[in-house]
């Protein structure tokens, strides 16, 4: 069951994964962008855990919306504002405790960030491995397969969107200043994002 | 890394304590990272208010006082403020005739700002407008990036609407203010060196000794291209080049020429750059009226300048020359 544990836990394991990797979302950073993703992200998540420590485990909605609120109120810069709307949006959908209420909720969240970030597809950006992760997991649901199942085809379709975003030319953020020279590094914000996914994947694995 | 610092983690912080020490006229809201005029808010003045990310001082809590900011919002370095410092600073300013956003046109400022704009109309009758600055000339094909970055010229943007709004007027009128100038402005920077984000603790990028970036913003972010190195001469040319080619520049009542160090140059060489620029423009029949000349806009301690050009009208000399005292610029009192 998606409840409020399996939501905390998923929270947990993107903060430990952003921690862990700090140092390569910040490499990655250095190439095409300000060289602040890591440290912005780890400081988010690491506030966004320690807040719902705080709180009393209620409504699985309550947990996205405390992560929102904490990410809006701590990261800044693009992250904050982006990975806060993708909570909030996935807090406001969240209707029940089964995984095809998790991928409309996620799917809710995936379009709160097209809409707050006013990018597409293709951009370089969290959009091209968030995209294809909610694909993956509409489809796999779709087709009957188990949550476990479906959140692993998920993480795999990030880790392929964000991959394919190293030869692209960036439309948006400020890899875009850059032009040309912005090909030829991978997305920072499609790697966090797939931390993002991969932390489903183990945390929601035989929750399902 | 080799910076006089405590701890990465507590660099802004710090810095702000030592803000606030230093210039008992303003007020230093510690909790939301706000600098604040010490009379904030003034009833019946329009209340400005901009800010970023910290790395770039003394923009822009060196621009809080009389004849230009009420207050600036500080990021974490190179990161722009969170909604709620931005909320904090526009209700701490609102003197009942609305507040002016002063915002630089970078992805993450401009959400956060708007975000705080929602937040802060959520709750209040306070009036918000914004003005995006976008001066920033390197940046080509500006329909397939986020647009034109906005540097140089938002410290001649918050100069002239600030001096707009000490003499009372309306906010649509210092909105409008804020966004001929920034109409009316371009700006090209190059970078020598890189810089070292505190939290990174090593160069962004490396640089050899024999080549510079051309077309960088303001986050130690590497430039359009990468040239060999060239003598001031050439470089000033090679800014002023596509400054001069994206807008007219002939004409009007003179430009308010801007040469702006990165943090890592000193003034002589700014001084010596800026004589190159001199000598370009009057090639180009392009008069000077008002020129700043100094380090306002960096980029921690990166090396480089940049250059603005502003083709200014009659009322925009008038409000330059309008006294100003903050701790960065102070005339005319």
């Amino acid at each position: 069951m998606v409840d409020a544990e399996a939501l905390t836990a998923w929270v947990r394991e993107f903060a430990r994964l952003v921690h862990e990797r700090r140092d390569e979302l910040t490499r990655l950073d250095s190439a095409i962008g300000d060289a602040d993703h890591g440290a912005n992200l780890d400081r988010g998540m690491t506030a966004a855990v320690a807040a719902l420590e705080a709180q009393s485990a209620g409504e699985p909605a309550a947990v996205l919306k405390t992560t929102a609120t904490t990410l809006i109120k701590t990261v800044g810069g693009a992250s904050g504002p982006l990975y806060g709307t993708f909570f909030l949006r996935a807090a406001g959908a969240l209707d029940g405790p089964d995984g095809a209420a998790l991928a409309k909720a996620v799917r809710a969240g995936y379009d709160g960030v097209v809409a707050r970030g006013k990018a597409e597809r293709g951009d370089k950006t969290m959009l091209d491995a968030l995209g294809p992760a909610c694909d993956a997991l509409d489809e796999a649901l779709t087709a009957g397969k188990p949550l476990e199942e479906a959140l692993g085809a998920a993480a795999q379709a990030a880790a392929a969107g964000r991959d394919a975003t190293a030869p692209l030319v960036a439309r948006k953020g400020r890899a875009s200043y850059l032009g040309e020279r912005s090909a030829g590094h991978v997305d920072p914000g499609a790697a966090s994002v797939t931390l993002l996914v991969e932390a489903a994947a183990t945390a929601l694995a035989g929750r399902g | 890394m080799k910076k006089l610092i405590n701890d990465p983690a507590d660099v802004v912080a710090d810095a702000l304590r030592g803000m606030a020490a230093a210039h008992p006229e303003l007020r230093v809201d510690h909790e939301n990272r706000v600098v604040f005029r010490a009379d904030a808010p003034r009833q019946g003045k329009v209340g400005l208010v901009s800010g970023g990310g910290s790395g770039h001082e003394p923009m822009h809590g060196g621009f809080v006082g009389m004849g230009m900011l009420d207050a600036a919002c500080a990021g974490e370095v190179f990161t722009s403020p969170v909604p709620d410092q931005v909320a904090a600073a526009t209700r701490g300013v609102d003197g009942g005739a609305g507040v002016l956003h002063i915002v630089k046109n970078y992805t993450g400022d401009v959400m956060n700002f708007e975000m705080a704009a929602e937040l802060v109309a959520a709750e209040t009758d306070t009036e918000v407008v914004a003005v995006v600055t976008d001066d920033d000339v390197a940046v080509q094909d500006s329909l397939y990036t986020a647009g034109r970055r906005g540097v140089g010229v938002t410290v001649l943007v918050e100069k002239l609407a600030g001096a707009a709004a000490e003499e009372g007027r309306p906010l649509a009128e210092v909105a409008e203010v804020a966004r001929r100038v920034n109409a009316a402005g371009r700006s090209m920077g190059m970078a020598l060196t890189s810089c070292t984000v505190p939290a990174a603790g090593r160069p962004t990028f490396d640089l050899p000794d024999d080549e510079m970036e051309i077309g960088i913003g303001i986050h130690g972010e590497p430039g359009r291209r990468r040239v060999p190195l060239a003598p001031a001469r050439e470089v000033a040319e090679m800014l002023l080049e596509p400054v001069l080619a994206d807008l007219d520049m002939t004409g009007g009542d003179g430009v308010i020429a801007f040469v702006n160090g990165m943090g890592g140059t000193p003034l002589i060489e700014l001084y010596l750059v800026y004589a190159e620029v001199v000598a370009v423009l009057e090639k180009a029949g392009v008069g000077v009226a008002r020129n700043l000349v100094g380090s306002y806009m960096t980029s921690l301690d990166m090396a480089g300048c940049s250059v603005t050009l502003v083709k200014a009208d009659d009322e925009m000399l008038r409000l330059w020359d309008a006294p100003v005292r903050t701790p960065a610029l102070r005339w005319g009192v």
